[in-house]
């Protein structure tokens, strides 16, 4: 679904896509869709690893984890660590994942995304205040479940000229 | 930028420049973490942050925002005849009140120059209204639209027409953010009012619960109990309310009751908020970023704390004044030990040491 792909990519459709998925994080929802709300940045960067590695790296993973800690209010550095290491695991597997079907693509983008929460929960822990409602997994393989959606879109957005 | 196709370097990345790459990148991860738990050292950071993050919260809520105006202009006549009606008489109700309060608020302030206390009550306010972004649907906190350059601080009060809404945790230049006291990591000094029993309702997360875990069993509390703030601690002007006893659960097995309350400020529904100004009779602490978590403790302790420490004469005083709060408990309220207990403990310590 991806091979066929071309990226084509400047900064300014760059930034524009970040700064949407950033603001699909905060906007307003009505409460009882809240929790089900995908993390799109993690998307985003998970989206750039695997199709332009060479174009956003680690760096970019990095930046915008750190403009979701300050769009959030929480600890500065929890969203920059953990988006930099699913996009390390990402980049590393790039080639495999790029092959799988998609059904088993979204497999791996779920392990990503629980690895993401994963940490975040811990780091939450660490710092001292935990969040130990179950329903924040929620969200995990509701990113999951996008993921075929989003490719298909971003595709679209990365291929116009 | 550049076709991926036909880029000319090896096809494989990664190896050692990525790893590199990654762990560069995770220490200084782990660096900000650190220095921000640690506190105070980013605050630069954090607000040039927020300060860039503040237009596009505005936008994303911008819509919502317009939909809720354009709601509002094509309201009814009708309710908007209806709703004069309602608030003429509320005016009226309230000016009778204030009429009575004027007289009562003299006479308070002549009988607390009488004991030589100061009053505390709000001097000012300012009205801000909250950016509707959800910022994380776990932790009970809003963002406001006002900031510094409005003269907000951290650990201001807030409150709305009903009770008390929560403080201010980051205070950026153009918004800040506001946690609620249904907030886990809140904790108010209450009163109950109509007994004058002390207590600390903290928050559960959810906007309508507040919990009341450190009254022993045979405190008196019914349902249906007014809590005001006690203003120990000095971040919330005293006497103003903060909710309502929804239950008590008496379990003989237990040595503390479990209460619930439901506060009475609109947590979840109120677009705008108010901002106090108000003097602190007590010498404020330096502002935590939850200044009143700690202090939980050692509020349980005042109750017990005259009978070991406290001079025979002192102890006595202060069993006859109990109804009437006493300054003891705000000084407690300020260090996590009851000062009268640390006294003596300190000295033999130091006479062994050498």
């Amino acid at each position: 679904m991806m091979r066929g792909t071309r990226i084509n990519f400047g900064w300014g459709r760059v930034i524009g896509l970040t700064i949407l998925s950033l603001a699909a994080t905060v906007a307003p929802l009505p409460s009882f869709l809240e929790l089900y709300r995908p993390d799109f940045v993690a998307l985003t960067v998970l989206w750039f690893s695997l199709l332009a590695p060479r174009l956003l790296g680690l760096s970019y993973a990095w930046c915008a984890g750190l403009a979701v800690d300050g769009f959030r209010g929480v600890l500065l550095g929890q969203h920059a660590l953990t988006l930099t290491v699913i996009a390390y695991v990402a980049s590393k597997l790039r080639l495999q994942i790029r092959a799988f079907p998609p059904l088993q693509q979204s497999a791996v983008i779920l392990a990503l995304l629980w690895l993401n929460e994963f940490l975040l929960f811990w780091i939450d822990g660490v710092a001292g205040h935990p969040v130990t409602d179950w329903r924040r997994w929620v969200a995990v393989p509701m990113g999951a479940a996008c993921w075929p959606l989003l490719t298909a879109l971003y595709a679209r957005f990365a291929a116009r000229r | 930028m550049s076709s991926h196709d036909s880029d000319p370097r090896p096809l494989l990345l990664g190896g050692p420049a990525l790893g590199l790459r990654l762990i560069v990148l995770a220490l200084m991860a782990a660096g900000l973490m650190v220095a921000d738990q640690r506190n105070h050292h980013l605050a630069a950071i954090r607000d040039g942050v927020a300060t860039l993050a503040y237009p596009i919260q505005w936008a994303v809520q911008a819509p919502v925002a317009a939909w809720a105006g354009l709601r509002e202009s094509f309201a009814t006549k009708t309710r908007v005849e209806a709703d004069n009606v309602r608030l003429a008489a509320d005016n009226l109700v309230l000016r009778l009140k204030l009429l009575r309060f004027e007289s009562l608020e003299q006479e308070n302030q002549r009988l607390r120059a009488v004991r030589e206390s100061s009053a505390r009550v709000v001097q000012r306010s300012l009205v801000a209204e909250i950016v509707r972004v959800d910022l994380d649907p776990f932790r009970q906190r809003v963002l406001i639209n006002k900031g510094t350059r409005a003269g907000l601080f951290r650990g201001q009060a807030a409150l709305d027409a009903n009770g008390i809404f929560g403080q201010v945790t980051r205070a950026g230049p153009i918004s800040a953010e506001v946690i609620l006291i249904s907030d886990p990591e809140h904790a108010i000094p209450i009163q109950v009012n109509r007994t004058g029993v002390r207590s600390i309702a903290l928050g559960t997360g959810r906007s309508g619960l507040l919990s009341l875990p450190y009254l022993p069993q045979n405190a008196d509390v019914i349902v249906g109990d007014l809590l005001v703030s006690s203003g120990l601690g000095g971040v919330y002007p005293p006497g103003y309310p903060v909710g309502k006893v929804t239950a008590v659960v008496r379990d003989p097995g237990q040595p503390l009751l479990s209460i619930e309350a439901a506060p009475l400020a609109g947590l979840d529904r109120d677009p705008e908020i108010l901002l106090v100004w108000f003097e602190s009779a007590v010498v404020e602490p330096e502002p935590e970023p939850e200044p009143e978590a700690k202090p939980a403790t050692a509020t349980v302790a005042p109750p017990p704390a005259p009978k070991p420490a406290q001079p025979p004469d002192q102890a006595q005083s202060q069993a006859q004044r109990q109804p009437e709060p006493q300054p003891l408990p705000a000084a407690a309220e300020q260090s996590p030990l009851p000062s009268p207990g640390q006294a003596p403990a300190e000295p033999p310590p130091e006479g062994n040491a050498p």
